[in-house]
């Protein structure tokens, strides 16, 4: 408070010709800025810091900060490498061995050890921890116990972790998983200081971790400073100063504020600026894909849409879908069409494959018409399309896409547009299986990798199978590609998988998602990693 | 005027037990807000449980509201979803709202009664006649317009403040904000102040003064203006609590911190505490300004009495 007193006395003067108000001396004053910072916009983050309970990207921006773990994947190329890890190894894709480097520690001096890893892990894993992304460490043997559907925990602690040395220790997964270290890159397996279990509180206050750069000062809903950690062991050392995020609530403040120079980098271009930031930015505008498919899922536990027939149906549907018109002209090539049920970022090599859908995700309207009167027509001759649309203009694409499917089918009442309020009564529609037509569903990748983009979406009772799709042969090349210990081999059979899709389309891949940003002429070497998050510690700043 | 006081503060308890009833239900008709907490993915049905009973949620309505009243009287407004006390938020929250609102305040009052005098004074002569159009324009822009234009105005285009204020949110940055918040009822103010000192203009006591040959500043600002502010006053007192609680639109726009902000992040996160804590301050607020108002006609007009 001491500051608003001193300024009220400034203020006072500036009353006096308040309407010349912010004119003269007045306002300003944000701009004593650190040598060598970078500013840049943040969103508040909606759980507490916890790398096992951060799955939004808000908070994943901090982890991405302050803490490394056990892999890391490259901005580039999104393949997994080495950070602590020395190496992983198994010998039949389910028992593995973790090896950690030597000379690693928190940014508060204490050691990093196989213990650091292990409780963090068993912290995740634990029911009453109550961490949102404790479904990773399902993999891991003993999981059941310590993480029951219903009722208390039987064990504290996975029986599939065990401890060889200070820096060794042992996983013993439930199936085999061969890709399985491939996924140590996902922030919920960071490892955690002593002082995350000893003085909680006072950790989620100023989170400590292992990461390039260490909280200085932590104010919640508003800014958050961090510096480079001088000290910090790993290969990708911080590039500038220091990183100062600032929370918006108005991705357009944002944007005028970079206009104005207030700040040097945002990651959200408001819609309604894309039609002016090449204009604005040139070529400090950064528009590439990022690891996030928007799709349209069909209600499957409806027999309506499942019977026998109606794939004919859901693929004419889906070459009724105009992506290429919709991506340019609503987008501005900030989406891409989707040709297949993963992403760009994969790679070639990862996975992803362009034409794998074919002819079924190409606008070809005169065939998808014959193809829905052969499969006999959509249901009671209507179909709605739901989303939520309280954020992220749902609303307009949906438009686009109905008014894409009537044009084809040459009837204006064919398809509607069901929009829902708000996110939470969406997500509790669909998760009570309510849904009775057409609804949005995105997913955005946890880890690049073709797995994290078929199995929890498509597998038979998997996690985020909203539509209930069931498949025996879709489900066995699954298990036989998880069970491939050649990378090339397994994504062949991942990609075999979606061809099953294709055949039966329960989920019309709609466009890729890019990630956006802008930066002011201060930055140079600024990128996005395959989630769409600034690779902070390599940006210079002149 | 002691006893007329207490009675208008024991009113406030039946307002402030009905509205965080209403608003406790409004909020609570929106739906179960745990299944949004897991973004775009399937809930953890376990920890979603948990999290439900940590809250409070699984438990029928009435009892839900029983428990958030009794956690009130023992001062504490529960918790947000980030795990911060809602009673912390509303102490990093209000004081930026209120110099905000002060700075809205002090300008409409201070430009807009001028301004209405001026005008007033001079009625049909071109002065009155421009002031006239300048105020319904402001009053027909939203303020949404009014707030990105002048933003990029003064943020950008002429570079003389920074489009968005910093978490300190001091006097001084929230000039252009403030401004921006009280520009609509500046113009109220000023068309009030007009009207209302046209017609005491007329009245007899200011042909007495004139008669008397008191000297013209005496007239206007004794007489004239101090009888005339009663309409005005009224405005303004219901208008700090509609500016406290309608600053969501300005604050947003230049990224503000306050009262505002909050309730946005506890409306899109369906987190009733918040919104519910947040709310039944503005309604107090808005009580006591009102209560303000009531006295200060006392003030300004000796024939009113309160008993």
């Amino acid at each position: 408070m001491r500051g608003g007193v001193r300024s009220r006395a400034g203020a006072a003067l500036c009353v006096v010709g308040l309407a010349a108000a912010a004119a003269a001396g007045c306002g300003g004053g944000v701009d004593e800025r650190a040598v060598g910072v970078v500013r840049a916009s943040w969103g508040d983050p909606q759980n507490a810091l916890e790398p096992a309970n951060t799955n939004e990207v808000q908070g994943g921006k901090v982890l991405d900060l302050i803490f490394r773990g056990l892999k890391r994947y490259d901005p580039k190329t999104g393949a997994a490498e080495d950070m602590l890890a020395e190496r992983v190894e198994s010998d039949d894709a389910q028992n593995f061995t973790v090896r950690l480097k030597d000379g690693w520690t928190f940014s508060n001096g204490e050691k990093i050890t196989a213990q650091s890893f292990v409780d963090a892990w068993n912290y995740a894993a634990l029911v009453d921890s109550r961490q949102k992304n404790a479904a990773f460490f399902s993999y891991v043997d003993g999981y059941e116990k310590v993480h029951p559907v219903k009722g208390e925990p039987t064990a504290k602690t996975l029986s599939g972790l065990v401890v060889k040395d200070p820096r060794t220790f042992t996983v013993k997964l439930r199936t085999k998983f061969s890709t399985w270290p491939d996924t140590l890159g996902y922030p919920a397996f960071a490892p955690l200081p002593r002082a995350f279990f000893e003085d909680h509180a006072g950790w989620l206050r100023k989170p400590v971790g292992n990461g390039p750069y260490a909280i200085d000062a932590y104010t919640r809903g508003s800014v958050m400073r961090l510096s480079r950690w001088d000290g910090y062991p790993g290969p990708d050392k911080a590039e500038n100063t220091g990183v100062e995020l600032r929370v918006y609530t108005d991705n357009n403040t944002a944007y005028t504020d970079l206009q104005a120079g207030n700040i040097d980098l945002v990651d959200d271009i408001p819609s309604t600026q894309l039609r002016n930031v090449r204009k604005d930015l040139g070529n400090r505008y950064i528009n590439q894909p990022a690891g996030i498919l928007q799709t349209l899922v069909f209600p499957l536990y409806d027999e309506r849409w499942s019977k026998a027939g109606m794939e004919k149906v859901r693929r004419g549907l889906s070459m009724a879908i105009d992506r290429e018109q919709i991506t340019r002209r609503i987008y501005r090539g900030t989406r891409t069409p989707a040709g297949d049920w993963t992403s760009p970022v994969l790679g070639d090599k990862g996975g992803y494959k362009s034409g794998l859908c074919g002819d079924v995700c190409t606008y070809d309207p005169g065939r998808a018409k014959e193809l829905i009167q052969e499969g006999g027509g959509l249901p009671g001759g209507r179909v709605t399309l739901s989303s939520n649309v309280d954020t992220g203009s749902h609303r307009v694409w949906m438009d686009a896409v109905c008014n894409s499917v009537n044009n084809a089918l040459g009837d204006d009442r064919a398809c509607t547009v069901n929009p829902i309020g708000t996110f939470a009564d969406y997500r509790n529609k669909i998760t009570q299986q309510r849904m009775t037509g057409l609804f949005r569903s995105g997913w955005q990748m946890d880890y690049p990798l073709i797995q994290n983009f078929l199995q929890p979406t498509y597998y038979t009772d998997a996690s985020s199978n909203y539509g209930k799709f069931a498949d025996a042969r879709f489900d066995r090349l699954v298990d036989e590609a998880n069970a491939e210990s050649d990378t090339g081999k397994a994504v062949a059979k991942f990609q075999d998988a979606e061809r099953v899709l294709a055949e039966l389309m329960p989920v019309i891949p709609l466009w890729y998602q890019n990630g956006n940003a802008g930066y002011t002429a201060g930055l140079s070497d600024v990128t996005l990693n395959q989630f769409s998050v600034p690779v902070y510690e390599r940006i210079k700043v002149k | 005027m002691g006893r007329y006081v207490i009675r208008r503060l024991l009113q406030m308890i039946p307002v402030f037990i009905g509205s965080t009833f209403l608003i406790f239900f409004m909020v609570y008709a929106l739906g179960d807000p745990v299944a949004a907490l897991f973004g775009d993915k399937a809930p953890d049905p376990a920890v979603a449980a948990r999290i439900r009973a940590e809250l409070y949620l699984d438990q029928p309505l009435w009892k839900q509201y029983l428990h958030y009243m009794g956690q009130i009287l023992t001062g504490d407004f529960g918790t947000a979803f980030t795990g911060q006390p809602v009673l912390d938020l509303m102490a990093d929250a209000f004081p930026v709202t209120l110099r905000l609102t002060i700075v809205a305040v002090a300008f409409e009052v201070a430009v807009g009664i001028a301004l209405g005098v001026v005008s007033g004074l001079r009625r049909g002569r071109p002065a009155d006649t421009s002031v006239l159009m300048v105020t319904l324009i402001v009053v027909s822009v939203p303020t949404f317009v009014s707030g990105y234009l002048l933003q990029y105005l003064f943020g950008v285009k002429w570079a003389l403040v920074a489009p968005s204020v910093s978490p300190e949110a001091t006097f001084a940055e929230l000039l252009l904000p403030g401004a921006v918040l009280g520009l609509v009822s500046l113009a109220y103010v000023t068309r009030l102040t007009r009207t209302s000192l046209a017609e005491n203009a007329r009245a007899d006591y200011i042909r007495t003064a004139v008669a008397k040959g008191l000297p013209r500043h005496r007239i206007v600002l004794r007489h004239l203006l101090r009888n005339s502010l009663i309409p005005v006053v009224t405005f303004i007192g219901a208008d700090i609590g509609a500016l406290m609680g309608g600053a969501i639109v300005t604050e947003r726009i230049f990224n503000i911190h306050g009262v505002g902000y909050q309730l946005y992040q506890g409306i899109l996160r369906q987190n009733s505490p918040t919104v519910v804590g947040f709310v039944t301050v503005l309604v107090l607020v808005f009580l006591l300004a009102n209560l303000i108002v009531d006295l200060l006609y006392a003030v300004l007009d000796p024939r009113i009495r309160h008993v």
